[in-house]
């Protein structure tokens, strides 16, 4: 791929389609037996998204390997029973429902952060977070381990530094001035190596948590905190926008395969 | 860059000079406390070589960050003289010299391997094996850390690269069937993790003591049978021939 940048200036992968070839990072992952987490937030009107995620996720995701799926939410009874692939489970985890959405979504990172403490640090090797409100449309294999990564926002990979909507008060512990910031990356996809996702989540729920003590609430929640960590702490791989798509955007040239989107919704319904 | 390949299709990158920035890398390097080793080895015709790569080594190798260099060689009264940056130190460890250089060749693996397990691990994080026969022009920096290292062979750019690859021994331990590499390395300039070469020196070191056993010698020794590791074993990053140019070429 010549038309879109393949390596950070930290010497980090970026992963697009065309840049890696499966069957050779299947022959290398396969034989280590790993089992993969995968953690959501189904949580108020949000369990109506699980059924269809893990439905493209079954069809998708890490095909082939040991997968774990840990479904966090308030109301399990929600969830609905799911025919797997052999050596997939499905975990409920109950969770506490906060009164707004963001609270919601800032709390993610302390819940997944104590899960991991507890639970999948002793049964996954790789973790990652993602959003339920999303689907998957193409293969998301082992390209995508790593020690620990992040992918970009595809609204803006194209975008210049200056328009990053970085959180810009220097009051918030998310602070990032202008002139710095290497890349935007999105909120609704992170992960790595399960000690590797334990100490981020645990940054982020921490400066999250000074902000809340100096009552403010950065741009973007979570994802804003997300982004400060990963300017101090690189990620060590890095995936294209095809892992984490908007399709209300239109696809451009550089986006040969959308392999993970957003469902169509209703924001202000879904989010009452 | 975009005249180069910069990823493998292993997505390791392979570093090019403007593919990285030394700044960030050299302050995650910092962040971590890091101490890298450089073995390299100097016996009988190639003592000689000693001052000049101790000295460039010293000046361009991950300069102003703690290297150990560990020297093995036959003739340790020539290096008592060196001075080395303050960062650095430099252990001369005396070997025994064999006859014919193929011969020294076959022994290094093993010789790194048991000097990994029995002392190198507690003293570094990362090891690179370096031929001392060459002499540094510019700053090797932080970007060559990774778990496993490769240079990749000047000979890659050269019309037929598939010759020198090939092994017309089959019989070999080192033997590739044909079409199946991924590029050729240099046995000149490797490295990574010190857990990472322990197990890449061992695998060799077996490799060379079977084919010894049955009579068979690799067309080019170790180099043959790091190449034969590697196919199996990708390296996580990989050095572009930059890094280690033939002259012979």
């Amino acid at each position: 791929r010549q038309d879109v940048l393949t390596v950070t200036p930290w010497l980090a992968p970026i992963v697009w389609e065309g840049t890696f070839n499966p069957e050779i990072l299947d022959s290398a992952y396969k034989p280590l037996n790993l089992t993969i987490g995968v953690t959501v937030f189904a949580v108020g009107k949000y369990t109506r998204f699980v059924r269809h995620f893990l439905q493209s996720a079954e069809q998708h995701f890490m095909r082939g390997y040991r997968v774990i799926y840990y479904i966090f939410t308030d109301s399990p009874e929600a969830i609905p029973q799911a025919q797997l692939q052999p050596g997939r489970r499905l975990v409920t985890v109950p969770i506490q429902k906060y009164p707004s959405w963001q609270e919601i979504s800032m709390r993610r990172m302390e819940a997944i952060n104590r899960h991991v403490a507890e639970v999948s640090h002793g049964e996954v090797q790789y973790l990652f977070c993602l959003d339920v409100d999303m689907v998957f449309h193409n293969p998301w294999g082992p390209e995508t381990l790593g020690d620990m990564v992040a992918a970009i926002h595809p609204g803006y990979f194209k975008v210049p530094r200056e328009q990053f909507p970085y959180e810009r008060r220097s009051s918030s512990a998310a602070f990032i001035p202008e002139g710095e910031g290497d890349f935007y990356y999105g909120g609704a996809v992170f992960g790595g190596l399960v000690r590797k996702v334990y100490e981020f989540t645990k940054t982020c729920h921490m400066t999250i948590l000074a902000d809340k003590a100096n009552g403010i609430m950065a741009a973007w929640q979570e994802e804003s905190h997300l982004n400060r960590h990963f300017l101090s702490h690189k990620p060590s791989k890095l995936l294209s926008p095809e892992y984490m798509w908007d399709d209300k955007k239109p696809k451009p040239p550089e986006i040969r395969l959308i392999r993970f989107s957003s469902v169509v919704k209703n924001y202000k319904e879904v989010r009452d | 860059r975009r005249d180069v390949l910069v990823l493998t299709p292993w997505l390791a990158p392979i570093v090019w000079e403007g593919t990285f920035s030394r700044d960030i890398l050299d302050a995650q390097y910092v962040q971590k406390n890091l101490v890298t080793g450089v073995v390299t080895f100097a016996v009988e015709k190639y003592v000689p070589f000693i001052e000049g790569f101790m000295r460039s080594a010293d000046k361009y190798f991950l300069a102003g960050h703690p290297v150990n260099f560990y020297l093995f060689t036959d003739n340790p009264e020539k290096v008592s003289h060196l001075q080395m940056a303050p960062e650095n130190h430099l252990f001369v460890i005396p070997v025994q010299n064999h006859s014919g250089w193929q011969d020294i060749s076959t022994s290094r693996m093993e010789i790194v391997s048991t000097y990994i397990h029995s002392r190198f691990q507690h003293e570094v994080d990362y090891l690179y094996s370096m031929d001392i026969n060459v002499q540094l022009l510019a700053h090797i920096g932080v970007e060559i850390i990774d778990a496993l290292v490769a240079t990749i062979s000047s000979w890659q750019f050269t019309p037929h690269p598939e010759d020198k690859a090939s092994e017309p021994r089959p019989e070999s331990q080192a033997a590739i069937p044909e079409g199946e590499w991924d590029f050729y390395y240099t046995a000149s300039f490797y490295g990574g993790s010190v857990s990472e070469v322990y197990k890449l020196t061992r695998a060799c070191s077996e490799g060379l003591m079977e084919d010894r056993e049955n009579g068979i010698e690799a067309r080019w020794q170790d180099e043959s049978h790091l190449n034969k590791y590697l196919l199996h074993h990708k390296p996580t990053r990989l050095l572009s021939p930059e890094y280690y140019w033939d002259a012979e070429l």
